[in-house]
């Protein structure tokens, strides 16, 4: 098997789980309207609308959290990791897939969490969608490494946000300042900078994280 | 497993010795020799602390990145505690460089923190990110496991501090669209010479503090050694 068909099989695994065991996805849709209800009640009568587009960002990265948070839980429980490291593939492999799957579902649930959130608050523009999409790639590429240091520790899911936030704040600098600006396309180039940057280091140091 | 040390040239006793010296001489010099600036006053003094002790903790966590890379790359048993160490005294140094630009920060505007200042931020963040390193690192039972987790976490850490800075550099433009420009004096003469040494100083400190944890770090290792041996 070349690395593309270990990847689409990786990826495959962990769709199909959600498929059939429904854990995550539907949390995670739960969770961000449930942030939006907080933050629609936090934000005083009269506050601005960029005030809003700011927490629509805290809201998607902490619905990422979740998510991120389940995503090595089935290698945990099921003793699954042993079985994938022994497997005759790249490791990096392991960590493309989980992050694309990862992927799966955070935009799956940005594409119900963005219409709730212009019905609630205020309308999105194309700008917004596509600082997005970029902050996913880095958010799941960074956080899928992450998720994997921290799920073998003892702390486990005390441990991913705290992991995790330090790393996430230039995505999130670079996603506000997408979607409140005028001229957005430097914040954008800065998160496309991001993910290369980022990836690049996942995707080289994964085998670290599973292998002794 | 047997930790083995590592035998350094520069004796602890000499490091410890220069290091008293030059931390001397550099609170002379700024406090006695350095001219006062025109603009700021006396306060300006902090900055001859305050910009060599950031740029120490950029060089500790370097260090602790370059060792965790080392870690990876040739296995050489001594690289994680050495790589834990550094970060360590880097973490040392930042707060340090927190405590000092507050300092700085209210005496110059009145307030103890200013978003509007990239190094603090800069710092901040650091700081947040390195806390979690620890928080990585005794979640972890020590073995080839934690080594690498925490060489990896580590490697993220210094790209991180780049992509941060330039982050910070950004969010100014919607955050705090008002930039201060520093229009310093000439950067010549004593105040050239101050900070040189000041900055000699703060490094020879930090390397003679991370030879001590370290040795005290080995002792501890081999201490524990020996007992389970004994047991």
């Amino acid at each position: 098997m070349n690395y593309a068909a270990d990847v689409r099989a990786l990826a495959r695994k962990d769709l199909l789980l959600e498929l059939r065991a429904r854990d995550t996805l539907p949390a995670m849709l739960l969770f961000v309207v449930a942030i939006f209800v907080v933050f629609h009640f936090s934000l005083p009568d009269r506050s601005s609308d960029l005030a809003a587009s700011g927490l629509l960002w805290v809201a998607i990265v902490f619905t990422a959290l979740l998510g991120l948070g389940r995503a090595f839980v089935p290698e945990r429980e099921q003793r699954m990791f042993d079985g994938l490291v022994l497997a005759p593939c790249d490791r990096s492999a392991i960590w493309l897939a989980k992050s694309i799957a990862t992927f799966a579902f955070l935009a799956l649930a940005e594409l119900v969490a963005l219409p709730v959130f212009a019905l609630f608050f205020h309308g999105i523009d194309g700008t917004t969608v596509l600082a997005f999409l970029l902050a996913d790639v880095g958010i799941c590429a960074v956080g899928t490494l992450v998720g994997a240091m921290a799920v073998v520790t003892r702390a486990r899911d005390l441990l991913l946000p705290l992991l995790f936030l330090p790393l996430a704040i230039p995505i999130l600098i670079g996603g506000v300042g997408a979607s409140v600006v005028a001229s957005p396309g430097r914040y954008l180039l800065f998160l496309a900078l991001y993910d290369a940057l980022f990836a690049v280091l996942c995707w080289a140091s994964f085998e670290y994280v599973v292998t002794e | 497993m047997t930790v083995v040390g590592r035998s350094y040239r520069i004796s602890l006793p000499a490091l410890a010795a220069a290091s008293l010296v030059l931390v001397t001489t550099a609170l002379v010099l700024v406090f006695f020799v350095a001219p006062t600036d025109a603009d700021q006053g006396f306060s300006q003094r902090i900055f001859y602390f305050h910009v060599s002790i950031a740029f120490t903790s950029y060089l500790c966590f370097g260090l602790g990145a370059w060792k965790a890379l080392v870690h990876l790359w040739k296995r050489d048993p001594n690289a994680d505690l050495e790589s834990y160490v550094g970060i360590h005294q880097g973490v040392i140094f930042g707060s340090l460089v927190l405590i000092t630009g507050s300092i700085w920060a209210r005496i110059s505007w009145g307030h103890w923190w200013l978003w509007s200042e990239n190094q603090l931020v800069l710092f901040l963040v650091l700081f947040l990110f390195y806390a979690a390193y620890f928080m990585l690192r005794f979640s972890l039972d020590a073995g080839p496991q934690r080594a690498n987790l925490c060489a990896v976490y580590a490697l993220f850490g210094v790209v991180l501090i780049p992509v941060s800075f330039l982050a910070i550099r950004l969010a100014q433009r919607f955050i705090h669209p008002v930039v201060f420009t520093r229009h310093g004096a000439a950067f010549g003469g004593w105040i050239m010479v101050t900070y040189l040494v000041s900055q000699a100083a703060m490094i020879v400190l930090a390397y003679t503090l991370y030879r001590i944890e370290l040795s005290g770090k080995r002792l501890d290792v081999r201490l524990r050694e020996l007992r389970r041996a004994y047991a």
